[in-house]
This record gives structure tokens, sequence and C-alpha cells, in this order.
């Protein structure tokens, strides 16, 4: 007879055992079919914690009346999508698609630019939850982040299953948002597993299915492994985990240096990278690959807007500003080009990073079509330190920089009341929010009011 | 081509000549001089396409030519020859090497030919002008400070010289800017200089022209056009583009009516500016000013590192105020001030400050505020 394994219930957290077996055991306590049993439910302690369409969901909680509905986040000033929830995402809409083909794939959506402070203040709330768990959070951006809760146990008095299943739980109701949780011993997995379930997914890799379950995979699985690592290792004969699994190590690292040992460890599920929490922030950025390549500068220039604001949010999330505005780009033939601007002062503005990027994405224009565009901020200081001082030749920019930092305190002030007025104008969506967005590009914030 | 060159006059035109090569080029010959040797001297150019200079130097020309060769080289070489040595640069054509030869020391370059070198075309100037170096100096050299480093506006990366009126009449003024703050310096306009256009002289000719103006007896040519501007002595010239764009409207960003006015002894000032920045562990370090009744606080309160204050008696009789700096930027504008008082006339924490020496207008500072 098979000994009962240890279960957990997502909805009450009862903690029970169930004999093991095809479909889900039903909680003896509420009767959710949200169970989770796993051998290594009370062992496995790294985690990996992922809001659901962070953007959107953010959009549906503070607007029911698009609970629905297919929602785009994104247009804003340009057009390019920031985030879909699952419903567009059914239809095939993705981030980072130009917003004409989100709206022909999904024409009935509702879109809604995006308020990056309001996505920063949630993000700051979900992290304050999670820091009451354990000191060991590593984010990863505003919507994603490592845990490592070994330890905790005594504390807390429930194993981290447990601990997760609850946070998931809070997560929903004070903040509103759904998460995904992967559960498992290192933090590859970790990643691998909160996606394997989404939305509202919680999935565990456990030390003993650990091979089983890669090695069928894909290697575009390990973390590390883009687009063009992937081609370098196919022409080897290396497609899946099983290859790398059965190559001769010495030739492996021999032939990928560096990547062939993280190849090997990740192919075995080894992976000794530590949650850390106190990495002190060096740099922020984001970027984004293109689904095809691109060379029209309005659209390329649509992405920074969108990845500044990205890396603006996370500046302001954590208090800090920067100094050095990086342009990373990748040619068709994924040579990589990288520019940077030294700021007269350090800033934590979307506004100043843009207006120090465009002009070098407007250089390396004949290197296009790009694969990829991406925005960074490094040479942090804490924010106090930056953006002090007024430019005695744009006097719009201080008028600027005061409607970003008005927008970011109402709403971090009177969040999501003071919201829900504004957004019913432009309830139109896309057509109106598009209008609104070039004349703020264009003109400038006198234009605005 | 075959000459001899005192090694002193060769090396100060070797380092004119690096000044204006660029250290990494992908265009070979840029990393060149070009030597032509002809009549009773010889003439070393050098240029990165935007900037160009030549030297006149006097040379023993046994046999007229020319070729080009790396400079850095050259420059290195000529720089470990003994003090008082003659050079001896010969071109043998056949090889196509340059050989050096000073006392028991021989060196035998690389050469590339001369017709790839790009010579700067002297192009038509609108307008020629002569101007005591000291004037000139002065112009460039309290402006410069300002000069913004910063890609996005390349057109505030020089200082733009223009016929303009000034507080004393037509004046030739150098104005430069990096939108934190800004210089503005006058000169009585020279003869012949009234339909001169304005150009924005970059950044790195500002930096060579310093070494052409050293010489306070010296009368430089000016020549401009729309694209070019040409410094020039009868031994040396520097020819440069200008920079293309056009200079923003700096006129309204200058604080006229800005009534509370502080004076105080400039080294004095300065000095205790830098000394209470020591605590302040940021990189643009804040100071604060605190001003009331002939009394100037100034402090630095950091709180990782530590605090600091000293008190200044100034003269000073308007309302309190409490306004806050850059150091670095209230250093680098008292270092202009040498002969007067400092006089700075503010008007609120939050609007830019005007600097002078006492009450001359001819040079004015403007320099913006900071949050403290």
């Amino acid at each position: 007879m098979t000994p009962a394994l240890p279960a957990l219930c997502r909805d009450c957290l009862r903690r029970f055992s169930a004999p093991p077996g095809p479909g889900r055991a039903r909680c003896p306590a509420c009767r959710s079919p949200r169970t989770l049993r796993h051998a290594e439910l009370e062992t496995l302690s790294i985690a990996h914690v992922d809001c659901d369409a962070f953007y959107a969901s953010v959009e549906k909680r503070d607007d029911p009346a698009l609970r629905d509905r297919p929602v785009i986040v994104g247009g804003g000033r340009r057009g390019v999508v920031s985030a879909a929830c699952y419903l567009a995402r059914m239809r095939g809409v993705r981030s980072a698609m130009p917003m004409f083909q989100a709206m022909r794939l999904c024409p009935d959506a509702a879109v809604r630019a995006p308020r990056m402070e309001v996505y920063a203040h949630a993000s700051r709330r979900i992290r304050a939850l999670m820091d009451e768990l354990t000191p060991l959070v590593e984010p990863l951006s505003l919507d994603e982040a490592f845990l490592d809760l070994s330890g905790c146990e005594r504390l807390h008095r429930a194993p981290p299953a447990a601990l997760l299943a609850r946070l998931a739980r809070r997560i929903e109701d004070e903040v509103g948002v759904t998460v995904s949780v992967g559960l498992s011993h290192c933090k590859f997995l970790a990643k691998i597993a909160s996606d394997l379930d989404k939305p509202r997914g919680y999935s565990l890799i456990g030390r003993a299915e650990t091979e089983d379950f890669l090695r069928d995979k894909p290697l575009s699985i390990i973390w590390g492994v883009g687009e063009a690592t992937r081609a370098r290792l196919a022409r080897d004969g290396l497609t899946h985990v099983r290859d790398v699994l059965r190559a001769d190590p010495r030739q492996l690292i021999a032939r990928h240096g560096a990547m062939g040992r993280r190849l090997l460890e990740l192919a075995q599920g080894r992976d000794s990278r530590k949650v850390a929490p106190d990495a002190p922030t060096r740099s922020l950025s984001a970027e984004t690959t293109f689904e095809a390549d691109l060379s029209a500068p309005d659209l390329l220039d649509a992405h920074l807007w969108r990845l500044v604001e990205k890396v603006a949010a996370r500046a302001k999330a954590r208090g800090l500003a920067g100094r050095v505005a990086t342009l990373k780009l990748k040619r068709a033939d994924h040579r990589l080009l990288t520019r940077r601007a030294t700021l007269t002062e350090p800033t934590q503005l979307a506004d100043r990073l843009h207006r120090a990027l465009r002009p070098l994405l407007e250089r390396a224009l004949p290197e296009a079509p790009f694969r990829l565009i991406g925005a960074g901020l490094s040479e942090l200081t804490q924010a106090q330190e930056g953006d002090r001082m007024a430019d005695l030749l744009d006097p719009d920019a201080a008028r600027r920089a005061q409607a970003e930092r008005a927008a970011d305190l109402i709403r971090a002030r009177f969040g999501d009341g003071a919201i829900a007025k504004g957004r019913a104008l432009s309830a139109g969506g896309f057509r109106i929010s598009e209008k609104k967005s070039s004349t703020t590009r264009g003109g400038g914030a006198a234009d605005q009011d | 081509m075959k000459i001899s060159i005192e090694r002193a006059t060769l090396l100060k035109a070797m380092s004119r000549a690096q000044g204006v090569v660029e250290r990494r080029t992908t265009i070979p010959i840029l990393s060149n001089v070009l030597i032509e040797a002809s009549g009773d001297g010889a003439s070393i150019r050098a240029t990165d396409l935007d900037v160009e200079v030549v030297d006149r130097v006097p040379a023993m020309v046994e046999q007229a030519g020319a070729t080009t060769v790396g400079a850095h080289t050259l420059h290195e070489i000529v720089r470990k020859l003994p003090d008082g040595a003659m050079v001896s640069l010969h071109h043998d054509a056949a090889s196509e090497r340059l050989h050096i030869v000073a006392g028991r020391s021989h060196f035998s370059l690389a050469t590339l030919p001369r017709e790839d070198f790009p010579v700067m075309a002297s192009s038509e100037y609108d307008v020629t002008f002569a101007a005591p170096a000291p004037m000139l100096r002065r112009l460039f050299d309290k402006a410069k400070f300002a000069i913004s480093t910063e890609e996005t506006r390349y057109y505030l990366n020089g200082v733009y010289m223009h016929v303009a009126d000034g507080p004393e009449g037509r004046s030739l003024r150098c104005v430069a800017t990096d939108g934190h703050r800004l210089a503005r310096v006058d000169a009585p306009v020279p003869a012949g200089a009234e339909a001169a256009p304005g150009v924005i002289v970059p950044r790195k000719t500002v930096g060579e022209l310093k070494k052409l103006l050293e010489d306070d007896e010296a009368e430089i040519t000016v020549s401009i056009s729309e694209t070019k501007i040409r410094f020039a002595t009868p031994e040396l010239a520097l020819t440069s583009k200008v920079i293309d764009g056009s200079f923003p409207d700096y006129t309204r960003v200058i604080p006229l009516h800005n009534s509370r006015r502080l004076e105080v002894d400039a080294a004095d000032f300065a000095a205790a500016v830098d000394r209470v920045a020591t605590v302040s562990s940021e990189r643009s370090r804040a100071v604060k000013l605190k001003l009331d009744q002939d009394r100037l606080v100034l402090s630095v309160n950091a709180p990782d590192t530590g605090a600091a204050e000293e008190e200044l008696v100034v003269a000073y009789d308007a309302e309190p105020l409490e306004i806050g700096f850059n150091a670095k930027y209230l250093l680098e504008i008292a270092g202009q001030i040498e002969r007067e008082n400092a006089v700075f006339m503010f008007n609120s924490p939050g609007e830019p400050a005007l600097v002078r020496e006492g009450d001359d207008e001819s040079a004015v500072y403007v320099v913006m505020p900071m949050r403290v």
C-alpha cells in the first residue's frame, strides 16, 4: 500500500494527508478542490511568486466593470502593449506587441494607459506582506520575487508551502490581485514552477522528480539560454535537457565555457544561487525582445517609452535615482549595441530618462532593424540626491517633473477613488488615450492643462 | 624630405599636435601628423576632421617634401631625446620610412602618403579681425567652466561667441551653459568684428585655444564663417568647425531683477564652501546658504556622514533667506572672481541667482539653486 502524502488546502489552509493518485484531492474541511499534494510538501522552501498579468489585474481591481472583459494596458503616450489580461492573451495579445496589432486581434478590449505609480504602490504592499514571512526576499521586478523560507517553519508554525498559500490568499484579499507560486529546492526550478499553472497557480517541483521533469524540456527553459545560445547549442545537436545530460561534460565546458558549466549544473537541477535580498541594486533595467525585427522609429520609441516608465517606476518604488542612462539594442545579427548617457544629476523620472535616451536611439537607427531594445539606469543614489535642480533652459521640464510627481502623490494618497473618476473620462479606450498621449508627447505639459 | 629641427621646438609642436589627434581612431591616417618642409621651415599639421592645428617651425631644410607619421610615436621619441639635441627627419621615398636621427639614436617609422591626409579646406570667411590674446583668453577662460558635456543638447557643448548689446554697449560676447549654470562674458567689439556671425566653438577647440593664447603680446587673427572659425598667429593656426546647431535664447534666463544683494570676499567664500562640503558623501555636494543681517551661515547636513557649519561676515541687509547650491558650482564661479568682492543677487530659494565681480557687468554668472 502506498503511503499517504502530505496535502494542503489552498483555500482554508488546512493540512491533511491524502493518498497518491490521479485527480486532485478535495479538502476534508472545506471541500475545495484547490489542494496540493506532494511528497516534499513540507520540505521545499525556495519560492518564486509571480503576479498574474499584474498591470491588467490592477486595472481590473480598480474597475470591476472590466472583470469579464479583455483588458490591455498600453497605448498611453505610445502604441505598444504593456500588459494584457488572460482574456486578452487567449486571443493572442502579447506584451510588447504593437497596439494596432493587439486591437486587430482583440477589437473589444478595454485599453488603459499604464499607471506605473499605482502598480508600484501595489508592489510595495505585496512586498510588505512578503517581508512579514522572511527577510530573504529578492524582488526581480515590480511583480515577481524569490523568497527563501528555509528555517521559517518554527517561527510561523507552518511549513513554507502553507505560508505561501496564506501569502497568496492575503495578496488576493488585501491587494486585490492574484499570484502564481512556484515552490522548489532552488531558484531556477522555483521560477519554472510558478509558470506551470498560471494564473492563480501553485506548483511544486521536488528533488525526487527534478530529473524526470527536466529531461524532455527544450533547452530554452534554462535561465540564460536565449535565442543565440539556443541556435549555437542546436548546431552541436543539443536541443533538449536530455542531450546535455548525455553529452561529455568536459567537451561541453570546453566548447561553451561558463555557459557550458551552467547548462550542466542546471540540467541536473542544481542551482547554487542564493536568494539575495541585500544585493545592493547596482542598476535597474528593462528590456523586450520583438516577435519580428523592428526598424520603425516610432514603434521603437514607443517601446523605449514603455521600458523607461517601467524603470522609473522601479526606481521610485525603491527610492533610488540614477546618473547614467543606458540604451541597449540588439541587431538582427545578434550584435549588441550599448549606448550610455551621463546625466547632470541623478534622476528617477521617466521624462528625463526618456529625453536622455531618445537621441541615442535616433543615432543608432542606421543599425536597424533590431530584435531587442532595453533601457537602464545605473550609478544609483538615494532618491533625495536626485532631481534637485531645475533647468535654466527648459522651464517646461520642471513642470513636467511636477506633473509626474503630482500624479505619483495623488495616486499614492487617494489611489483608487481619485483615479476612478479620471478613468471614466477616458473610458472610450484606445482612441482617446492615444490622442491624449500625443498631446503630452509633442507639446509638453503646457498643452495638457 | 630631409630636415633638421631643434628638439625643444619640435617637442612643443608635437605636444600641440598630440592634443588634437584622437587617441582611438578607426581611420589610421588621423593618428598621423603631416610634416611639410619648404623654404626655411616645416609645418606640422594634425587634425581630427573637426579641429586642425598647423604649427610653423623653423627648420634647416636640406630637401623639401612631405610625409605623414604617427603623432604619438614621434611625440614620445622627441620627448625622450636629450635636451638641446638636433633632430634630423629624413623621409626615404623608396622604403616609405621616416628616419629620425639624433646623436647616436636612430629610429625609422612607417609613414602614410601625404595625399591621404585630410587637409581642412580653407574656406571663405565672412569676417576677419584682430584681437589681443589676453582679451580672447578672458572671454573663453571665464566662460568655459559652464560648457555642457551632455550629448543630448549637443548645441551646449561649446562656447557661443557672438556680437551683442551688452551693459557697456556693443560687445564681443562669449556664453556657455549646461542648464544649471551659465556664464556670460563681454569684451569691446574689435574693429572689423561687428558683422561676425554667432558661432558655437566646440569644447575641444576651446581647450586647444588656451595654448595659442598663452602669449600676452600676441595679436590673434580671428576669421569666422557660418561653419568654421580660425585663430591664427604667424606661427600657429587653429581651424575648427563650429557646432551645427542654434544656441538657445539665453537672455531670458539671466535674472536682471533679483534684489537681495550679498557681497562677500570671493576667496573667503570659496574656502568656506570647500571646507563645509568636505562632510558631504554625495557626488553633487549640496551646501545651504543661510542669510540674515550681514551674516552668512554655510552648512552641509549629510545624515550618513556628518554635518558642518561655518559663519562668514558679509554685507547683506535684505530679508532673511535660505537657499541651497551645488558646492562645485559655487566654487567654479567664485574661482572666476579675482579682483573685487563677489556679489550675489538672489530672489527666492527656488529661482536662479546672479553672480558678478563687484558691480562689473562685463562678466556675469547665473546658477540654479538646489533642493536641500
